[in-house]
Formats: C-alpha cells, structure tokens, sequence
C-alpha cells in the first residue's frame, strides 16, 4: 500500500513541487498519475523510489515509511518496487538474461531461483526467445518488455512505471499497457505515470490528476480536467 | 555472503576488465609504469645500501699489541678485544704476517721484500658492527691493557654514515611521494571507468541492490587489475635489472660495482609488487566509486 499524507516538496533550488498531496493507492489497484509538465508528477515518483525525501508530510511504501527511512533500509524498500522509465535504462553491455540476473543476485537470489524464474518471467512479457540478446539487438517495444521483465524479476508488491509508452508507437503502448494490466491482474499494484489521454481512456482505470504540485482530480474511468501536456 | 555470490561478483569483475576494455589496458598500463619506477628506484637504492655495507665492512681499526707482549699473551688478547660491545670480530696478526702483507702490496718495490719483522708490532685487525658507535668503541680498544696504539680512519667512517642517512632518507621520501602518486592517478583512472558505468550503478541502486553488492565487483575489477599489473611489472622489472646487472658486469669502469643477484631479490620484489598493486587496485576502486555509492 501506498500512503502520502500532506507530502510537501521543496528543492535545494527552492522550487516547491509538491504542494501538500494526500493520497491512498491500495494493494493490487491500478492507477494512472497524470498532469503537465511540470506539474510535480516526476517528483511523486522519486519520492516513492526514495530518490528525495519529502520536505514535509509523511509517506509509506509496503511497510516502510519513506520520510524518516535509514539508508540501510532504502535497497530493502526499493525491493518491494519495480521501477520502468521511459528510456528503459538497460545495461546495454549484458544480455536479456543477465539484465535480469544481475537484479534477482542484487536481492540475494540463488542460481537455482534465477534459473527458474527468469525463463518464467521472460515468457510473461513474450521475450523468452530473446534471452540471449543485447538490447542493443531489440526494438524500443522489446526494450520496454525487458524492462517490464527486470520490473517483474523480484517479485515486487508495486510497479512504478514512469511514461513508459513515451517512446512507442500507439500500438506498442497499447501492447505494452495491456502487459501491464495483466500484470495488475495477477495482483502486483501498479502506478502509471503518463500524459498519453488516449490511452488512459481506454482503460477506464482510476486516475489521479496532478497540476501545480496540486492533486486536482481522482477520479475512476479516464482523464478529467484541462489538455495535458506532455 | 554465499560463496555463489563471489563466483558471481568474480565473474562480473573479470567480464567489466573485458566489457571497458581501453580503461582496463590505461589502469594496468599505470599500474606497471608506476611500480616499475618505483621498483627500480627500491632495487638502485638498495644495491647503493649493499654498497655501502660492504665498504663499511672494509673499514677496519688497527688496535697494536704491546711489544713487551710474547707471541701467546698477544694471542690472548683476542677474546678481551671480543667481548668489548660493537666489535664484531678481531684477527690477529703476528709481526711476521704484517711484512709479509706490507711486501705483497708492493710487489715492485725490491727494497720492501726483505724487510726485518721486528720493525712491525703484532696487531688485531677489529672489525665493529655499527659505525655510528666507532669513537666508543675504538675508545675502550685503547684502554685494553696490552694495546699500545690503534689507527681508526674515524672520519672515512663518519662519511660512510652520512652517505647512508641522507640516502635512506632520499630514497624513503622518494618512494612515497612515488607511491601517492602512483595511487592518485590510478584512483583517477578507476573513477573515469566509474563515471563511465555510473548509469550501471544508478541501475542497481534502483533495483534495491545494497552498496556491498555494487561495490564487490569493482573491488574484484581493482584486485584483477592490480594482481596483473603486478605481475607484468615484476616480469619487465626481472628483465630491466638482469640486463642492466649484464651491462655492470660487463664493463670494466664499473669493475668495483657488485651487483646483488635477482636471485636473491625476487622473492621481495614480487611480494612487494603484489602487495602494492593489489593495494593501488583495490584501494583506488573503493574511492573511485565511493561517491557513485551516496543515496
């Protein structure tokens, strides 16, 4: 479960991005976060990825409680995320496989887990032919399913997913959506971060509005309030 | 730590020195240039040392026995001159002994062959350990009853001791700030390695990977590189000394010159090496990446 309660973020540079967001996403719901540019949507996830800490408020991630985390504890609670940019952040030098190792050894995982598990999560999101590809060697849609997969590995209670149709085509994004909702469905919680309308229409999912560091809406069934921007 | 995570962190240790190729062959090139500088300066310095030892063994004090003394009393005195603190050994010898010595180094001259003994005294050749102590000791031969005279070249011995300070301190000196060098610019050629993969690592942070699992293959990455710029040194280093032991051997200027065999040496040599590049590696990995590591 995901909990921020009166969260307010202000920067070194004393830009403030958050502006006092309250909010509950519960264990196995899917939710859309969107907003403009700007409007503090990019800070939400670094907050719940413990990238920054909140300058005031408080938030809780699986158990843990972000605000006042030791820095031993921040690899353990980055355990129960798996994180998907847009720019899918591969290691470029390493094969799907060992993409997907490297990440069940970092939690502690036994040869015999990985070898288990990652021909089993590779088959979820389609790629089990391509294990032993660079990613150098895959589209950007095949990429992002790595990444989903890398997300996948460890078993973790929430996705974080952060526009990661940005940089696919409409069908892609729509494949890959779908992954991702069969993912939901199979109880993992995810979070979408997005500015693509169309998208979060389709899938009639709650949807949480951002705009100047503001929620402005939260609501189930697709986007409500102004254009947003990209 | 289970052992399969250090096969596994070996593993990617050895395929990083492999993946960041150019960087690999820049820190073992460093590491090699660095050692064997060092290296060369350590074994000069220490064949200067060995030099020096052995020219400050040469230095005898001539203690002269009591002319009064019959041929046994002056034999007896040895055991007395022995036990005197910092005399390492005394040689007796007899009057007859010293004509024939004093005619043996002047072959040519046919008017100092047939010298009469009795213009010589009997004598001890005493030879001391430490010759920073020579005054004391060359004080308590005088005073031993039976000794008449003693010729010490105090101050020969006093410019020994000097040379030998002022080089230890020289070489010493010289050897460290070699070694700070040596060390900051590894660590600097591990971090552009780093700053290379710093998106692998802001990957693995991301993933929940703690700062010991990061860390581990770098350290092994600095280990391998070290260990085999290490042992390139030491095989370069070997051949740099045997050819230049070759070349003093072989050329008669440098005649006096004893060159210690590498035979004798190379046991330190590679220990040190080793030592040193596991040290330089490990060491400059661990703050080449220490910054990637902050939360």
């Amino acid at each position: 479960m995901i909990r921020l309660k009166d969260v307010e973020m202000v920067y070194d540079n004393g830009t403030q991005a958050i502006r006092g967001i309250t909010l509950t996403i519960e264990d196995g719901e899917f939710v859309f976060l969107v907003g403009p540019s700007g409007s503090g949507k990019s800070t939400i996830i670094k907050l719940l990825t413990g990238e920054v800490e909140p300058s005031v408020g408080r938030i809780m991630i699986n158990g843990f409680s972000v605000s006042n985390i030791s820095e031993r504890q921040i690899p353990l609670m980055r355990r129960t995320l798996g994180v998907i940019f847009q720019d899918f952040r591969l290691i470029e030098k390493k094969t799907v496989y060992d993409n997907l190792e490297f990440v069940m050894r970092a939690v502690g995982a036994s040869p015999k887990e990985i070898r288990k598990r990652i021909p089993y999560v590779l088959e979820l999101v389609g790629l089990e032919k391509k294990a032993n590809s660079y990613p150098t060697e895959l589209s950007g849609g095949e990429q992002q399913r790595v990444a989903i997969a890398r997300a996948l590995v460890n078993n973790p209670d929430t996705i974080i997913a952060d526009e990661p149709t940005g940089n696919l085509d409409p069908e892609r994004s729509l494949e890959l959506m779908s992954l991702l909702v069969k993912i939901n469905e199979l109880g993992t919680t995810v979070v979408v971060v997005t500015h693509e309308k169309d998208l979060v229409d389709r899938f009639g999912k709650r949807v949480i509005t951002i705009d100047s560091g503001h929620v402005i809406n939260d609501s189930v069934g697709g986007y409500v309030g102004g254009t947003i921007h990209g | 730590m289970a052992k399969h995570d250090f096969r596994y962190f070996f593993r990617e240790g050895l395929s990083n020195m492999f993946s960041h190729g150019f960087m690999t062959f820049a820190a073992i090139g460093i590491t090699v240039a660095c050692l064997l500088i060092m290296g060369t300066f350590t074994l000069v310095a220490v064949n200067a040392n060995g030099l020096l030892e052995d020219l400050e063994q040469e230095n005898e004090v001539l203690a002269y026995v009591d002319d009064s003394y019959t041929d046994q009393q002056a034999k007896a005195l040895q055991k007395t001159l022995e036990a005197i603190p910092n005399v390492a050994s005394a040689t007796y010898i007899s009057k007859e002994e010293a004509t024939a010595n004093f005619a043996a180094e002047y072959p040519e001259e046919a008017m100092l062959q047939d010298l009469d003994p009795e213009i010589f005294q009997d004598r001890y050749a005493i030879k001391v350990n430490d010759l920073t102590r020579l005054s004391q000791t060359t004080a308590r031969i005088a005073s031993t009853e039976g000794i008449t005279d003693i010729n010490a070249y105090e101050e020969i011995a006093g410019g020994f001791v000097t040379v030998r300070n002022v080089a230890t301190v020289v070489c010493v000196a010289l050897i460290a700030i070699l070694f700070v060098v040596s060390v900051f610019i590894i660590s600097n050629t591990i971090k552009l390695t780093t700053f290379d993969r710093r998106e692998e690592i802001a990957i693995m942070r991301m993933v929940g990977a703690t700062n010991g699992f990061i860390r581990w293959p770098f350290v092994y990455e600095g280990l391998m590189l070290g260990f085999l710029g290490a042992v390139i040194a030491f095989l370069l280093q070997w051949g740099l000394y045997e050819a230049v032991a070759q070349g003093v051997d072989t050329n008669d200027t440098l005649q006096l010159i004893q060159v210690i065999p590498f035979t004798q040496l190379w046991a330190p040599v590679a220990a040190t090496f080793v030592g040193a590049g596991v040290l330089i590696g490990v060491g400059g990995s661990l703050s080449a990446i220490r910054k990637f590591l902050q939360v």
